[in-house]
């Protein structure tokens, strides 16, 4: 049996969802987001949500996510989109409302919208890609940059006295009575983006229930190849020995 | 159907009118002297009759950004906030200008630098008429100088609003939000059906139906010849505003040798100043000017045949005087006189301000 | 003998070349092009096509939503 044998429309047992459009996306090659972005499509259209999600893409490299996903979005002003979400799950609350964030934009600038937005359990998701650096603007250190790790604006290695420690937001997060999943997930194997696929459809299903009963984070522990100045194989396996540790993968909270 | 007639602060009528006129949502954050706004919508639990939303954010940055979030779901949504509260807001306030979406924000002023005082000021004229936030823009504002125009500025607000997708000003001073006067509240007004909204604003992000492509609300343009393309587009927006929205209100100017121009709480002092000066012989008129922009450049130039000189009188230390003399052009003398730091001028020194600047 | 047999498909015009299907496939099926396509990216292709099993690893890690995977049962 040969290839052209095998390759025909009922033999088909995987694509990329049609949500996720033909554009090529704008990602370096083997970036964590186009994994992610993926699966929301994916989980959008297995729930048949098309019509009602409202997509918040932040600043960042993420910026663009409305490119990509054929859904309505909004672009939020760096660090804000948890307070979008907030108002917009509560004028349509019938709606699916998501942000998607990277590390800055939610650990940094943000870090007073997201925490209140978790904290009042407003019925919606929020996607946080934690790749521990600044991509878009070069590599600059974030949030949660581990110590000693290297960036652009800590060219000699994160140094505790003098920028502090890596932020483990999740779990703060996972603190707050608002809060009512709080998942810490990743993407580098095929195993790992079956489990990731499974917490974003979970917690898309609870923002969906109608009685308003918390938020739902879900963290995708993240690389940044170009930032990292490694290859996507080694990027992977740095984050697999380094990242796990300060960002242990699995459940913090599920209500 | 009867009028509805009741005593109340400015800040409490713009409360009750918001729920009278179809408003959606508001998202505020307490400060002083608005305070009441919040406490009054609150109190009346509008969530339960109209339907509207009323939450309480955890900073003025977050509020404006839940206003970006509703106006660009095409709602009817609005915040308050005074000095140091809209300053905050103005990385939202640009978005907003940049996305090309309506909302009403209003800011009841207090006097600053910084913390200031909680006294009222008009020294934020500036920030709202000339931008404020980063890039090329302009917000129609709305001066009221009374709480029935508190009340009745936001139906007219978010009209403006609609009309232009462009964010309105309510620019109110301390005084007119603390001040209780009789006010005649507008009536009820549905809020719009989602199908509705779908019709009149069909850029909504509401969910994507089938028969459209996707909706974005974004103020983000990589390349130059499109985002240069948008901001030409905001400019003749703009340039419209000022050809239609021009509004003012004049007091005794048929036979006015000088003017007095003062915009809010400013203007009900000068008019009382006008009556003082006119009891001893001086023909002088109020010129008010209810939006702020676009400015009523042309009616002042209009009035340059038969005036001798202009007096601004305003709660800071000479702002709207600027634009003025750009009507002006130099054709008569025109004087600032102004009190800061909380302080509200009495008639008898605007009297004296137009006796010692102007005609002297 | 496999149970199963697949094949992969390969947009190589989206594929950025980021080798990572390369080695999320259990069985070696795939490699890296030495040509480039119009972006100047080495595209994956499979250069063991008797191994795959269609299990979609490949597809699944894919970060660019290049790869669509095919399977049949064999009797």
């Amino acid at each position: 049996m040969t290839k052209e044998d095998i390759i025909k429309e009922e033999n088909l047992v995987y694509k990329k969802p049609t949500l996720l459009n033909d554009k090529t996306m704008h990602y370096c090659p083997g970036c964590s987001h186009g994994v992610v972005h993926k699966l929301i499509a994916e989980v959008i259209e297995e729930m048949g949500l098309q019509d009602k999600a409202i997509g918040i893409s932040p600043v960042g490299c993420a910026v663009f996510a409305y490119k990509y996903i054929d859904i309505d979005w909004q672009e939020a002003a760096h660090g804000r989109a948890p307070a979008m979400a907030t108002a917009i799950k509560r004028l349509l609350p019938d709606r699916l409302v998501f942000t998607y964030q990277g590390d800055g934009d939610l650990a940094a600038i943000g870090t007073a919208e997201t925490i209140h937005a978790c904290n009042r359990g407003e019925n919606i998701v929020v996607i946080f890609i934690n790749n521990a650096i600044y991509g878009m603007t070069g590599g600059q250190m974030a949030p949660t940059t581990l110590e000693g790790m290297k960036t652009s604006t800590c060219p000699y290695g994160r140094d505790v006295t003098l920028n502090g420690y890596h932020l483990p937001i999740t779990n703060l997060i996972a603190q707050l009575e608002g809060a009512r999943y709080v998942t810490r997930q990743s993407v580098h194997t095929a195993a790992a983006v079956r489990n990731a696929k499974k917490a974003i459809r979970k917690a898309f299903e609870n923002a969906m229930e109608p009685v308003k009963k918390g938020a739902s984070f879900v963290e995708i522990v993240s690389t940044c190849n170009s930032g990292w100045k490694m290859s996507p194989e080694d990027a992977n396996k740095w984050m697999t020995e380094n990242m796990f540790k300060a960002y242990p993968i699995g459940d913090l909270k599920n209500n | 159907m009867s009028e509805e007639v009741r005593l109340m602060k400015g800040n409490e009528a713009l409360a009750e009118a918001a729920i009278r006129c179809g408003c959606d949502g508001y998202f505020g954050y307490p400060i002083t002297p608005q305070s009441e706004v919040m406490e009054t919508l609150m109190k009346l639990k509008p969530w339960e009759t109209t339907g509207m939303v009323v939450l309480q954010a955890e900073s003025e940055v977050a509020s404006i950004n839940m206003v970006y979030a509703g106006a660009g779901c095409g709602k009817r949504i609005m915040t308050s906030t005074s000095s140091p509260g809209f300053s905050l807001m103005q990385e939202g306030v640009s978005y907003i200008a940049g996305a090309d979406i309506p909302a009403l924000v209003v800011n009841v002023m207090r006097g600053g630098p910084g913390l200031g005082t909680i006294q009222p000021s008009q020294a934020d004229y500036f920030q709202t008429v000339k931008g404020g936030g980063h890039g090329d823009y302009k917000q129609i504002t709305l001066a009221p100088n009374s709480v029935q125009e508190m009340a009745d500025f936001v139906g007219l607000g978010f009209d403006l609003a609609f009309k232009y997708n462009i964010l309105c000003v309510i620019l109110a001073d301390g005084l007119i939000g603390q001040m209780m006067e009789k006010v005649v509240l507008p009536p009820y007004q549905p809020r719009r059906t989602e199908e509705e909204i779908r019709k009149q604003c069909p850029w909504a992000t509401l969910g994507r139906t089938p028969d459209r492509d996707i909706n974005v609300i974004t103020s983000l343009e990589l390349e130059p010849e499109p985002m240069e393309r948008r901001n030409i587009a905001l400019q003749a927006k703009y340039a419209l505003i000022e050809k239609n929205e021009v509004r003012y209100d004049e007091f005794m100017t048929d036979d006015a040798e000088y003017l007095i121009m003062a915009f809010g709480s400013a203007a009900r002092i000068c008019q009382k100043a006008v009556e003082v000066s006119r009891k001893q012989g001086i023909k002088v008129g109020l010129l008010r000017p209810i939006t702020l922009f676009p400015f009523p450049y042309n009616r002042i130039k209009e009035h340059l045949s038969h005036i001798k000189g202009i007096l601004s009188v305003e709660y800071n230390a000479g702002q709207m005087v600027e634009d003025i003399r750009l009507a002006v052009e130099g054709k008569v003398k025109v004087e600032h006189f102004g009190r800061t730091g909380g302080i509200v001028p009495t008639p008898g020194e605007v009297v004296d301000a137009l006796k010692n600047q102007i005609i002297k | 003998m496999a149970k199963f047999k697949g094949a992969v498909e390969v947009n190589k015009d989206r594929c950025k070349g980021c080798n990572l299907c390369v080695v999320a496939c259990p069985l070696k099926v795939l490699e890296l092009s030495k040509q480039v396509n119009a972006k100047g990216y080495r595209y994956a292709q499979m250069a063991n096509e008797d191994a795959c099993i269609g299990c979609a690893s490949c597809g699944i890690v894919c970060p660019d939503g290049c790869i669509s995977v095919y399977k049949v049962t064999l009797n």
